[in-house]
């Protein structure tokens, strides 16, 4: 259940941040590699001392404790030169970090240290025995016990349960709550809040439960706790029920049964359509815009109680949303997607992914158009917003025909701030009963 | 690898002989007739023995090739029937996952590394830059081949994905009842010793 159920997990929020601190992460590792080879390269020249290799072991024990020791891709080919390839992989590391700022895993993935590290220290060190155990500690250090702590629990549910996404998915709830008709009412705001951000969590932690092996052979979910053997899978499926029950009950029986049955549909659909799906047809994608389209509906009908014309104009501003934004997304990830049997059109049918994508750029413009017609907001609403829908159509264009990797990126990056900020007009812009349509 | 891999075994035999017993057992390797005609078992990640002391399950760094992290499980003095069948489902899955995706990831990494020698040769390009730097080809340049491989691959993750989805809903039930009996005899110790 999601705004967009592939990624959006953290992009909304550390989408700009993350960008930028990513960088400057990339930028700090690179430095310290370097600071590393410096070193190294002095031991090579003169006798080891012990202050030096102690130093080495610190650096080791500092890193270990921070990195998730993470392997980036399969390497079958042996590496030539350690430094090389260090220096190499810094880069790449910083472009994978660039262009993906808001995977999770761009941080432990710059910090870790390598066996090509290994490799370069254990041949140029003198004292074998210290080394070896320095090694080997290093080694053991990476197996770790599978044994719940419960205070990392709260970090490692909000992992599973996907908790940005979550909560990006109950802000186009709250949105849908705002802009329906009639007075606001603040319980019924709460509960409708709570309930969908719980059957949120619940439809997330399932779809990780689906789908481990997947994750771990791609570097965007790879440290998700399923993954990393932080929590069992009976652990996630009893959290998951443990979401959904109550999160349904809060819907039905604290807003009405019309949500309800809206959150039960969505759970259903996101774990039992579109996960499966995904690996099966490329309509997995439609299905998923389905999925994201589903809770500002859902806020639509905690407030008035039914599916009127305002219910599906938000769902499909949220529908049509979804494809400018994941099919960019999609065109950066085709060698995962490949090597890890993901059906979808960026792979298998690439020129409709972009038709697609622009396609939906300009129903956005068309929807933003219809909603003064369908009283939503005031006409103000579609002139405020022409700027930004006329903005990410050219971008959807330029994807369209020029199909590279900058243009994708630059109309994901769109995808990013248009949302909220289309939302935020259409807010801006709602048509109140006192308030007289403008000419 | 090799001197670091030579480094451990001097060091790691004598060790594990002290933990030697049921509890540095690595589950056997079953399943093994039931594997489709593949190379050797491939694994990226060297053995390991658990402290002791412990006595949980512990979960390694991902493998090499398959990218999956590899759990050492505990065998327990007491375990029961249902714990040992979990167990082993628990391994057998595990060593069939290893070989799936370990040969997946190999096949792909080849088969990349093939279409991108024949399409330079085909330009008439030679395998390194003239900086000497391994030439690679740009990501529109390799969609053909990503989208050839999925296809090419596609009844064989049909299959996976039904075979997973059945094993992990066996393993989360057996957990489930694994807990329940746990439960059980926590809750009633005396009748437990009496049997």
């Amino acid at each position: 259940m999601a705004a967009s159920p592939h990624t959006l997990s953290s992009r909304l929020l550390t989408g700009w941040v993350g960008g930028c601190v990513c960088y400057l992460e990339g930028r700090a590792i690179q430095e310290s590699p370097h600071k590393f080879i410096h070193l190294f390269r002095n031991v090579n020249k003169q006798w080891i001392t012990f202050q030096h290799f102690n130093f080495l072991k610190r650096m080791y024990v500092t890193q270990l404790n921070r990195s998730l020791n993470q392997q980036v891709k399969p390497k079958p080919e042996p590496v030539a030169s350690p430094f090389l390839e260090k220096t190499s992989s810094g880069e790449t590391k910083l472009e994978i970090c660039e262009k993906k700022p808001l995977s999770s895993p761009c941080l432990p993935l710059s910090r870790k240290p390598n066996e090509k590290e290994l490799m370069g220290l254990e041949s140029a060190s003198i004292i074998e025995g210290s080394v070896d155990v320095g090694k080997e500690t290093k080694g053991e250090k990476q197996w770790k016990e599978m044994k719940l702590q419960v205070a990392d629990l709260p970090g490692i549910l909000a992992r599973l349960s996907k908790i940005k996404l979550t909560a990006l998915v109950v802000s186009t709830t709250a949105a849908g709550f705002a802009l329906a008709p009639g007075p606001f009412d603040w319980s019924c705001f709460l509960l409708a809040s709570v309930g969908t951000g719980l059957a949120s969590c619940a439809a997330n932690s399932i779809n990780q439960f689906f789908e481990v092996p997947f994750d771990s052979n791609m570097n965007r979910t790879k440290n998700r706790p399923l993954v990393r053997g932080q929590i069992s899978p009976l652990l996630a499926v009893s959290f998951a029920t443990c979401c959904a029950v109550p999160g349904v009950a809060l819907l039905t029986w604290g807003v009405n049964p019309l949500t309800g049955a809206l959150g039960v549909f969505n759970i259903f659909l996101y774990t039992c359509c579109y996960t499966p799906l995904k690996r099966i047809s490329i309509a997995n994608t439609w299905v998923g815009a389905v999925v994201g389209a589903i809770p500002p509906v859902m806020g639509w009908t905690a407030a008035t109680g039914s599916l009127d014309a305002g219910a599906f104009l938000l769902g499909g501003i949220l529908y049509s949303w979804q494809f400018p934004h994941f099919n960019a997304l999609s065109w950066g990830l085709r060698e995962d997607y490949s090597r890890g049997g993901y059906c979808m059109m960026s792979v298998t049918h690439p020129a409709l992914c972009r038709r697609v994508a622009l396609r939906h750029c300009l129903a956005l413009g068309a929807l933003s158009a219809a909603a003064p017609v369908l009283d939503v907001t005031t006409w103000t609403f579609p002139v405020v917003a022409l700027p930004l829908n006329l903005y990410i159509s050219y971008l959807g264009f330029r994807f369209y025909a020029d199909a590279d990797r900058a243009s994708s990126r630059r109309l994901f990056f769109c995808s990013l701030w248009h949302l909220p900020l289309l939302l935020l007009l259409m807010l801006t812009c709602k048509l109140r009963p006192d308030r007289a349509p403008a000419s | 690898m090799a001197a670091l891999r030579r480094g451990r075994k001097t060091l790691l035999p004598p060790v594990c002989r002290a933990f030697a017993g049921r509890r540095c057992q690595l589950a056997p390797e079953r399943g093994a007739e039931r594997r489709d005609a593949a190379p050797r078992r491939v694994s990226g990640v060297s053995r390991f023995c658990p402290p002791r002391k412990s006595c949980y399950d512990w979960i390694g760094p991902p493998d090499k090739y398959s990218n999956l992290r590899p759990v050492h499980f505990y065998i327990p003095e007491n375990e029961s029937p249902l714990e040992q069948k979990l167990r082993e489902l628990r391994q057998e899955t595990q060593e069939w996952n290893q070989q799936f995706w370990a040969n997946q990831n190999l096949t792909f990494s080849k088969e990349k590394k093939e279409f991108i020698h024949s399409r330079l040769k085909a330009e008439g390009l030679g395998l390194r830059t003239e900086s000497g730097q391994k030439a690679t080809l740009n990501a529109e340049e390799m969609a053909g081949f990503y989208k050839e491989f999925l296809s090419k691959n596609f009844q064989k993750h049909m299959c996976y994905n039904r075979e997973w989805y059945k094993r992990n809903f066996a393993i989360t039930f057996f957990m489930g009842k694994v807990a329940l009996e746990r439960i059980r005899n926590k809750l009633r110790p005396k009748q437990k010793s009496s049997n």
